[in-house]
């Protein structure tokens, strides 16, 4: 495996004086898909939320790619890393304009091909001058992942991407996020509480349970021989408090 | 009934003759307005946007209720403000700026700035709450993620250009108090219609009426396609 | 009579007819600013409503919309100061006749320092010649009203246009108020009637009086002498409330009536505002 383009030490997140994550350590390899599993309200969000620099860590050091993370951060570094979330909120404009977003963003035009390559990916061609936010959810989703992918981020953070969606859906949007692991290398960060679709695409998995990180270890180990007794439990689909 | 049918004789004829008296009061109507709301938009789109967007609002939410409160103000009280403000013996007298057009664009302006500013705050409410911060996963600076806010709320924010051209272009109360009402400096459409109404000259103060009826028509036609525009876009 | 319902809708009637008996008569009276604005009719109109169960419905709007009122049949009677069109009112058979009510004068105001030297001259029309020459600011009422009808008068007598031409020259068509507060701003001349000067001057730091004088003894100009009438509207334009209107002249001119009128404003100007000039006053 690579080198980290995420390290984490000691970083703690409070809100309103609650401490919701306490990581001693944890770094995240580049080109790998990173499974972050564990039951609501164990701090996976707010995981992700540092990790795509919208908020700053309260202590601790965060660095990406060797940089120090913070609010002064260049955009540029920042722009690196795009995220999609578990309800997708589109433009009020077209599916198009919507794909078009982050290259807009950027200052940059998106190509004919590039476009007609994802609205085939996709499956939307037949939609593409539709209003965005009058889809589908499923739709709508597929076209929040594209948003974030189309720009080629280096990495992409997922959070809860498939958790309202039906097996079909799931299973295009699983694709996608394999081949563009595999094919340009995107680190990707998973968050889900779906343990199976941490086991279909993460090389790596993780639990994170009351802000704290449990376990980290391979996909295959995690499911087959957990180190902790909270994992195996997790695993075994046993409720854990 | 007469009465109104002469009044749209008059109306047409003072359209066709191209009336040069008309032609200053519509022009200086059309300056004075569209000063006033464009200030206004300068001065209330980005206090709205910054409203709608921070999450504690400033003095314990004391401004927006103030602003609310300012979208119903008497207009003439606002005039009265400015008169008194403007005034000899007030403090920007020096200005000698009473009874000039900058007056009434002026009080244009303060009648319609808490109208922007509080349909532009309903406005950017509106959105999903969720959305600033996918905008900014995406890669959006923070003039970005405004200027995105905005785009948002661009159908709330043409309610609030109509809404603040409306309150205006009909406004008298304050333009008379500020303005004087001066035959050719300071007479805008309504102005002149009280005043012919109280000559008694019933007729030409409908045609003059129907005229600024016709002017903001026009002006919320033009509005209305723009917005529709804006919204297939 | 045993349903409540039936005996709650007779007493109801009952009331509204009772109410509709002691109503008092109503006469809309169309009339000047002036008349109004100095608290005149406040000060008279009691009198005669008492005495002939009346109510007054006074709308007070400049002399030009008072005709107009008059015209369209809206009132039954208008008090107002343009003697001319008055005359042609009713000639034109708007209104049966015209009383002589009551007279005050004209005077011409301006800045204390003068700047068309006008201060002194005992006409109008040369103090308006002499403000034209110097293009000094003058601001007219422009609203058509009796002042304003007057004052184009007085630009014609000056052998000039009727309405001046020029930026000195500002035709603001606001009431008297309105038009003084104006002249105050702006260090402007303008025509006012006494009785509006005297009621609001404390609110003017540079307004004095320049062609008039102090009083209506004074005036020297006869030409701002401002009579006023009073006219019954012709019951021809239908629900003309003619009996009442002609009581309302009987009232207004009677010795009893003129009396109060001379003496209103007296205690607090130190002048009357308005001069009893009614045919029954002239021959007691």
């Amino acid at each position: 495996m690579g080198q980290a383009i995420y390290a984490l030490e000691n970083v703690q997140q409070n809100y309103d004086g609650r401490c919701v994550l306490d990581i001693e350590s944890l770094s995240v390899m580049q080109g790998e898909v990173l499974a972050i599993v564990g039951p609501s309200g164990a701090g996976k969000s707010t995981l992700l939320r540092l990790l795509n620099f919208l908020e700053a860590p309260f202590s601790g050091s965060l660095t990406f790619d060797g940089e120090t993370a913070s609010a002064e951060m260049d955009i540029e570094q920042r722009r690196r890393v795009t995220m999609v979330f578990q309800h997708p909120v589109m433009l009020k404009r077209s599916l198009d304009a919507n794909l078009h977003f982050g290259f807009a963003l950027r200052g940059e035009k998106l190509s004919e091909e590039l476009r007609a390559e994802w609205l085939q990916r996709l499956g939307l061609m037949g939609l593409r001058t539709q209003a965005a936010n009058k889809l589908s959810a499923g739709e709508m989703q597929r076209v929040a992942l594209a948003r974030a992918l189309i720009v080629e981020p280096d990495v992409l953070l997922l959070d809860e991407p498939t958790a309202n969606l039906d097996p079909a859906n799931v299973a295009l949007m699983e694709k996608i996020v394999r081949e563009e692991n595999e094919k340009n290398h995107t680190t990707i960060v998973l968050v889900t509480h779906n343990v199976f679709q941490a086991r279909r695409l993460a090389q790596r998995t993780a639990l994170l349970i009351d802000g704290k990180l449990i376990e980290i270890t391979d996909t295959e180990q995690f499911f087959e021989q957990p180190e902790t007794e909270q994992t195996a439990a997790f695993v075994r689909g046993e409720f854990i408090y | 009934m007469e009465v109104l049918f002469e009044a749209l004789l008059d109306a047409f004829g003072l359209i066709i003759d191209l009336d040069p008296e008309l032609r200053a009061i519509v022009g200086l109507t059309l300056r004075v307005t569209g000063i006033g709301l464009v200030l206004a938009m300068v001065l209330g789109i980005p206090i709205g946007v910054g409203l709608g967007l921070s999450k504690r609002i400033p003095a314990a939410g004391c401004v927006v209720p103030l602003i609310y409160t300012g979208m119903g103000l008497p207009p003439v009280v606002v005039g009265l403000f400015v008169y008194l403000f403007l005034s000899n013996q007030g403090p920007l007298g020096d200005f000698r700026w009473l009874f000039t057009p900058t007056a009434m664009i002026i009080a244009q302006t303060i009648i319609a700035l808490p109208l922007v500013i509080g349909l532009t705050l309903t406005a950017i409410q509106s959105i999903d709450p969720m959305l600033p911060l996918q905008v900014r996963a995406l890669g959006a600076t923070r003039g970005q993620l405004a200027w995105t806010m905005l785009a948002e709320a661009r159908l709330g924010l043409f309610a609030a250009i109509v809404a603040a051209f409306g309150s205006i272009i009909s406004e008298v109360g304050a333009v008379m108090l500020v303005g004087g009402n001066i035959a050719g400096e300071t007479r805008v459409l309504t102005t002149a219609i009280v005043l012919e109404t109280r000559k008694g000259n019933i007729s030409l103060a409908l045609a003059l009426g129907l005229i600024l009826l016709g002017l903001a028509f026009l002006a919320n036609l033009v509005m209305y396609r723009l917005q529709v525009q804006g919204a297939s876009k | 009579m045993k349903h409540p319902l039936k005996l709650l809708i007779l007493a109801l009637l009952l009331l509204l007819t009772a109410c509709a008996l002691a109503q008092p008569q109503v006469l809309r009276l169309a009339t000047t600013t002036s008349t109004d604005n100095s608290g005149l009719l406040e000060a008279i109109l009691p009198d005669f409503e008492k005495r002939y169960n009346a109510q007054v419905d006074v709308i007070a709007v400049g002399t030009g919309q008072a005709l107009s009122l008059g015209e369209a049949g809206d009132v039954d009677i208008i008090l107002v100061h343009a003697l001319s069109r008055e005359d042609e009112f009713v000639a034109n058979q708007h209104g049966t006749e015209r009383f002589d009510v009551m007279y005050n004068d004209f005077v011409l105001v301006g800045p204390e320092d003068d700047p068309a030297g006008v201060n002194g001259m005992l006409l109008a029309q040369d103090a308006l010649a002499a403000i034209a020459a110097s293009e000094a600011t003058f601001a007219s009422r422009g609203d058509d009203s009796g002042t304003h009808t007057k004052e184009r008068g007085l630009w014609k007598v000056a052998g000039l246009n009727a309405d001046p031409q020029g930026d000195w020259y500002k035709s603001l068509g606001q009431g008297m108020g309105d038009t003084l507060r104006f002249a105050d701003e702006t260090q402007a001349y303008t025509l006012t009637d006494r009785g509006t000067f005297l009621a609001l001057q404390d609110g003017f730091s540079n307004l004095v009086v320049l062609v008039g004088g102090g009083n209506i003894a004074e005036n020297q100009d006869p030409a701002l002498l401002n009579p006023y009438g009073v006219i019954p509207i012709n019951p021809d334009k239908g629900d003309i409330n003619l009996d009442l209107a002609q009581d309302f002249v009987e009232w207004l001119t009677s010795v009893d009536t003129q009396a109060a009128i001379e003496e209103f404003g007296v205690e607090t100007f130190g002048q009357p505002l308005f001069y009893p000039d009614s045919q029954a006053w002239n021959d007691r």
